[in-house]
């Protein structure tokens, strides 16, 4: 089973596939160049509490992004997803 | 004909630049900006050619003003200059979009795929031979750091061509789709120890750890270093060498007078005490290279290899869960912790903040809370047998600063504060020569800016006692100096000449035999208060005179109602 989640929303390891980037343009492209696009398949590899940094794996890169960045990429994830 | 190196943030740039050059490197503000880039000369088909280092950038639609900086030094090629893009082997995919854009320039131009030896294990494999029949130039397989493919590199420079690689470049991102399809084969890999250790120093508890270990290692080096520096070669030096020297002449000037006074200082029980004498030669001399040189390069060595090997984007990681509630993002680590070396540099980097409010924060904050190595060492000289009874006070009173001010500055100063975002480079070996040639930079650059002012510091002084005006300037502040934070009167001394630097402003409170009360007080006082001169300099430039304003008044502001709060609490405590 399939569900798109926000990659803010993503537990640690969880992986997916980036299906949206639901910002402005520069958003997009910040995060574009870096390779969070549509298409990437990324894993979380840790969250922060108090709405810290998430960092993601895609490829052999690691990124960290800010929590309301990280709420505005949607992926599609495998299994059991919050919606 | 001119090379420039071209790439994204951490790819090894610098140090292909180091490999290529050698030692004579400027480092250069691009005009206008605030950037720095490096030049220096390369061999090339027996001619000696210029090449640059240009600021990394992902794209050549710019998102900062580094990566604009890049994008001006393109446009101002001429036809006989060629490109060399630093790609990151392991990195394929994202790295080609800026070769795409940079083939669309039309220059000659050759690909170097550097980190070469860590495709093998990160089970990448590349067929060069085909990526260059695609893309159309020269591809050389690199490993910087060991120098392989570095004079392969070299040869295809002088027959760089340009590529007749056609593209649609709104189906950039897809072309790269099928180039990296067709020559990248990406094999199972084992999560490595590295991997563990990288995914385990960004997570909140084992991350939190892993800094504690790793910030109590640094501070335990940079005290070892440092001491073990002036017990063997400072100490030594100054004793054995120069204290004959500074007693003849001494005894030539007459042991008295004003020039002996301005010199050499007052003796004390007939010698000389490089720390009470504070003549120029003596103490003028002593404070910069015998106390403060050991420590402020036993920093710099511990925070370039930090730098170099890849932990302070983790650290920048793990504190941007603090410092985004102070309106400032993780990478602003870069300017507290360079502060913690000097201020100047400190405020300085506060550049590297996107938006107007978090420059005005970090540099506000960094300027107040953050105390430069030159002022510990002599706070950890001052504290003397007090130890940790002193300093752990006045650190910890700092830190709180820090935080509450922080929050303060956050909820009031207008603006954006942008998230941060940041890509976190694997954990490599540094580079030791280009590690040894920034350490060695950052010292010369120290010397140049602080020994003059020490000097500067030390003669004013003595013209100020001469006068009586610290006199009368003790007389004038007294209500506030020994009413609301408990000083002595003579410390006003300290804090009129913490304007110029503050190592010679501790030292300046060394024969008033202070207090425990009075030592964390006048050390957490002088810190604040205001920055030195030269530091108050760069700030006037870096935040503008409004600015500058604003911060100095909250500085004096914080500084006067923490040494309050600090003299009436410790009253109570230690008395």
């Amino acid at each position: 089973m399939k569900s798109q989640i926000r990659l803010a929303a993503m537990s640690s390891e969880q992986e997916g596939v980036v299906v949206q980037v639901l910002g402005g343009l520069g958003v997009t492209r910040r995060l574009d160049v870096l390779g969070i696009r549509p298409g990437a398949r990324l894993k979380v590899t840790s969250r922060s509490p108090l709405r810290g940094p998430v960092t993601v794996r895609i490829g052999n890169a690691q990124i960290a992004l800010g929590f309301g960045m990280a709420s505005k990429v949607l992926v599609d994830v495998e299994g059991e997803g919050s919606g | 004909m001119k090379i420039l190196l071209v790439g994204n943030p951490n790819v090894g740039k610098s140090v292909v630049f180091n490999r290529l050059t050698g030692a004579n490197v400027i480092v250069a503000n691009y005009p206008g900006t605030t950037v720095e880039f490096t030049a220096g000369k390369v061999r090339v088909d027996g001619q000696r050619v210029e090449i640059i280092d240009v600021p990394g950038t992902y794209s050549l639609e710019p998102t900062c003003k580094a990566e604009e900086v890049a994008v001006t030094m393109l446009d101002g090629m001429t036809d006989e200059d060629v490109l060399v893009n630093i790609v990151d082997a392991t990195n394929l995919e994202r790295s080609l979009n800026l070769t795409l854009e940079l083939i669309k320039r039309r220059k000659p131009m050759v690909v170097a795929l550097n980190f070469w030896d860590e495709t093998k294990h990160t089970g990448v494999k590349i067929d060069v031979a085909k990526l260059e029949v695609l893309i159309g130039v020269s591809c050389v397989p690199l490993v910087a750091i060991t120098g392989t493919g570095i004079k392969t590199l070299v040869e295809h420079v002088a027959s760089a061509r340009i590529s007749s690689y056609q593209f649609d470049d709104a189906e950039r991102w897809h072309e790269i789709g099928k180039i990296v399809s067709s020559v990248q084969q990406i094999m199972h890999r084992h999560h490595s120890l590295r991997d563990r250790l990288e995914d385990a120093s960004v997570r909140p508890l084992s991350g939190a750890l892993i800094a504690g270990v790793v910030l109590l290692g640094m501070f335990e080096a940079i005290r070892w270093i440092g001491e073990g520096l002036i017990a063997h070669v400072c100490s030594p030096v100054f004793e054995r060498l120069w204290v004959p020297v500074v007693l003849k002449l001494s005894g030539a000037l007459g042991g008295t007078g004003f020039l002996h006074g301005l010199l050499i200082g007052k003796l004390v029980d007939g010698k000389i005490s490089f720390s009470e004498s504070f003549g120029l030669l003596t103490t003028g001399l002593y404070v910069p290279l015998g106390a403060v040189l050991p420590y402020v390069f036993a920093f710099y060595l511990v925070l370039s290899i930090l730098e170099d090997t890849g932990y302070l984007p983790r650290l920048a990681v793990l504190a941007d869960t603090v410092m985004h509630r102070l309106g400032l993002h993780g990478m602003a680590i870069i300017p507290m912790l360079l502060g913690l070396g000097c201020n100047v540099p400190g405020a300085l980097s506060a550049r590297i903040m996107e938006s107007r409010k978090e420059r005005f924060i970090a540099a506000t904050l960094m300027a107040i809370a953050v105390p430069c190595m030159a002022q510990i060492s002599m706070i950890i000289g001052l504290a003397g047998n007090y130890g940790a009874r002193a300093l752990v006070p006045v650190f910890v009173s700092l830190l709180l600063v820090w935080l509450v001010l922080g929050r303060i500055l956050h909820r009031t100063v207008k603006g954006e504060s942008p998230e941060i975002l940041l890509d976190v480079p694997p954990y490599r070996i540094p580079y030791w020569p280009g590690l040894a040639k920034k350490v060695g930079m950052r010292m010369v650059w120290f010397l140049r800016e602080a020994v003059p002012w020490v000097l500067v510091g030390v003669l004013l002084v003595n013209f100020l006692y001469e006068f009586k005006i610290i006199a009368v300037a003790g007389n004038v502040a007294a209500p506030v100096v020994t009413g609301v934070l408990g000083l002595p009167r003579e410390a006003v001394g300290g804090l009129v000449i913490g304007f110029l630097r503050k190592d010679v402003a501790v030292g300046m409170l060394a024969p008033l035999h202070l207090s425990l009360r009075q030592m964390i007080v006048a050390s957490v006082v002088l810190a604040m208060y205001f920055p030195c001169v030269a530091t108050f300099v760069v700030l006037a430039k870096e935040l503008g005179a409004a600015g500058l304003l604003r911060a100095t008044a909250i500085m004096l502001g914080s500084a006067l109602i923490v040494g309050a709060t600090l003299n009436a609490v410790l009253r109570m405590i230690v008395g």
